[in-house]
């Protein structure tokens, strides 16, 4: 049976560690790996942070939605803003591209998400915002290795 | 949470930190680190990641920050203790290229106070 979460919080920065810590927490029961929890929690706060900063410019009146949802030992996590919207997907997935290097940012949430997740997808559009989904198997690794 | 340490040995800088290193505590640590820096008269900075549990992107931007300022004078970037996770970070942004890494402070303070005094 599927169990779907939801949450909503102001585009506060000390927002994400709650966010991140939260959906770690939903995802427990599935019993994973400290390592996939831990790649599960860097790619939510890559998410989230992007939403916060490049999406509401750190407007802290915008609000950051996240769905997660367990089925058949998987996770899919959708973190939504309405904020600015990304231009172009495919220049913003490149390692090392950022718009923000004033901000010191490395330009490298995107790969760490692709890196972390075993899927991921982004739509976004400069009405409507942005919306980032990704996939994570967590449950059975270790039986479905042998 | 994320709290901060700095321990000066010279012309090399120590810092720790403990805890959690995104977005929100990743400013205060550019202050902090710039501001130490500034007062020991930085050469070589060190990176002491043992009680890290947890970074993002933003950590990566911190320490690549820091690295380009202290390149920019002739020193060098350590960075030791990291764990599994942190480690990949490093490793997917190339950094493991740019800078040295050490599983301990004492290993990079022994490379560094050993090359000073090769210098001196
Ligand atoms: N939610 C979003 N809304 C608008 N633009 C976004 C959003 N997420 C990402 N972007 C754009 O995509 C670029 C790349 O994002 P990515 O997370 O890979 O790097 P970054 O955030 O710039 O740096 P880092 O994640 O290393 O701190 C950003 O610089 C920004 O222009
Ligand atoms: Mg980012």
């Amino acid at each position: 049976m599927q169990n779907v979460m939801n949450l909503s919080f102001n585009a506060l920065g000390e927002n994400e560690a709650f966010a991140r810590v939260a959906v770690a927490s939903f995802a427990a029961k599935l019993n994973p790996t400290m390592d996939d929890l831990a790649e599960l929690k860097t790619a939510v706060s890559e998410a989230v942070t992007n939403a916060i900063i490049h999406g509401y410019d750190s407007n802290p009146a915008g609000i950051v939605y996240i769905t997660a949802s367990i089925d058949d030992g998987e996770i899919d996590v959708v973190v939504r803003d309405e904020g600015k919207g990304i231009h172009n997907i495919d220049q913003a997935k490149e390692p090392l591209f950022t718009t923000k290097p004033e901000m010191e940012r490395a330009g490298m949430g995107f790969t760490i998400m692709e890196h972390f997740t075993d899927l991921l997808e982004i739509e976004s559009s400069t009405s409507s915002g942005t919306v980032v989904r990704f996939k994570k198997r967590l449950a059975d690794k270790r039986v479905r290795c042998v | 949470m994320l709290t901060m340490t700095a321990e000066t040995s010279g012309k090399i800088l120590c810092v720790r930190l403990t805890g959690e290193l995104d977005h929100y505590y990743s400013e205060q640590v550019k202050e902090f680190v710039e501001s130490e820096m500034e007062a020991n008269q930085t050469q070589h900075l060190i990176w002491n990641l043992e009680q890290l549990s947890f970074m993002d992107s933003s950590g990566l931007g911190v320490v690549l920050g820091r690295y380009r300022q202290v390149n920019e004078m002739g020193g060098s970037v350590t960075v030791c203790g990291l764990n599994t996770q942190v480690k990949r970070l490093f490793q997917l942004s190339g950094l493991f290229k740019i800078m040295y890494f050490e599983k301990t402070e004492q290993d990079a303070l022994r490379r560094l106070e050993g090359s000073s005094c090769k210098m001196s």
